[in-house]
C-alpha cells in the first residue's frame, strides 16, 4: 500500500523528500551549538571580569564577534524550531496559528536586537 | 481546526511508571524552552545594554550581579548543560544505539548527574575566582 494523495500516486513523483527537513536541521544546529555555546561560556569565565571596558573590547575582536553573530543565528534558529514543536504539541486551534506568529516576531526581534548591538561594539570599540 | 467535541485520548502519560528515560526527556524540554525565553531575555539584555553604553551596562550588571541575577544565572547553566548532556545522548540514539534498557537508563541518570556537576564546578570557579 503507497500513502500520499491520489494525484501524487498518478503522478507517481515519490515523496517531496523534505520529510526529515526539520528534524535533520535541528540537529546540525545542536552541533552548531555544542561548540558555540561552550566556547562563550569559557572565553567569558576566562575574562579578568565582567565590567564595561573589558567585556566591549572583548567584543571587538572579530574572533569573538563573529562567533557571537554566529551564536544569534545557529542558536537562535534551533530554539524557533525547538520551539515550534512545543507549540505544535500543546497549543491547537486558532491560539496555535498567534503562538507561531509571536515566536516568529520573539526569535527575529530578539535576533536583530542581538545582532545589531554585537556589530555595533565590534564596529564602534570602547568609546573613551 | 478545533474538534467540536473533544477526541478520546489514550491514558498515554498516566500508565508508565516513571523513569529516568521519562525525567531527563521532559526536563530536556522544560530547560529548551527555559533556555529560549529567560536564557535569550538574559543574552540580548546583556549585549544591547553594553551597546547602549555605560550607564545602561551598569544597570545590566546590579541586576546580573544581585541574588535574583545569580539564582537566573545559576538555574540557566544547568538548564544549558542539560539539554546539551541530553542532545549528546539524542546523537548517540539517533545512530540506532543505547536503546537497552539498562543502558538506556543509565545513559539519562548520567545526563543529569553530569548537569549538576557541571554546573557546580562552573559556579565554584567564578566564586573563586570573583567577580
Amino acid at each position: 500500500m503507497r500513502g500520499g494523495t491520489e494525484l501524487g500516486r498518478v503522478r507517481g513523483l515519490g515523496s517531496a523528500k523534505e520529510g526529515a527537513h526539520h528534524w535533520w536541521h535541528q540537529r546540525v544546529t545542536a552541533f552548531g551549538n555544542l561548540f558555540l555555546i561552550l566556547w562563550l561560556i569559557f572565553s567569558l569565565l576566562r575574562l579578568p571580569d565582567m565590567g564595561y571596558e573589558t567585556v566591549r573590547s572583548w567584543l571587538q575582536s572579530p574572533i569573538v564577534a563573529v562567533p557571537m553573530a554566529l551564536i544569534v543565528i545557529n542558536t537562535f534558529w534551533h530554539m524557533k524550531m525547538g520551539l515550534q514543536v512545543v507549540i505544535e504539541d500543546y497549543v491547537h486551534g486558532g491560539s496555535r496559528i498567534i503562538s507561531l506568529a509571536l515566536l516568529h516576531i520573539w526569535t527575529f526581534g530578539a535576533g536583530g536586537l542581538a545582532l545589531f548591538s554585537i556589530l555595533k561594539v565590534a564596529f564602534t570599540g570602547t568609546p573613551s | 481546526m478545533t474538534p467540536s467535541r473533544p477526541r478520546p485520548l489514550s491514558p498515554h502519560l498516566t500508565v508508565y511508571k516513571w523513569g529516568p528515560h521519562m525525567l531527563v526527556s521532559i526536563m530536556h524540554r522544560m530547560m529548551g524552552v527555559g533556555l529560549a525565553t529567560a536564557g535569550v531575555l538574559g543574552f540580548v539584555w546583556w549585549l544591547v545594554a553594553l551597546a547602549s553604553g555605560k550607564e545602561a551596562y551598569a544597570s545590566f550588571l546590579k541586576c546580573a550581579a544581585g541574588p535574583i541575577g545569580f539564582a537566573v544565572g545559576i538555574g540557566l547553566s544547568f538548564a544549558f548543560f542539560l539539554h546539551m548532556g541530553n542532545g549528546i545522548r539524542h546523537f548517540v540514539l539517533d545512530t540506532g544505539a543505547g536503546y537497552e534498557l539498562k543502558g538506556n537508563r543509565l545513559g539519562a541518570m548520567v545526563v543529569i548527574f553530569a548537569a549538576f556537576v557541571l554546573t557546580a564546578l562552573m559556579w565554584l570557579y567564578i566564586f573563586m575566582k570573583g567577580l
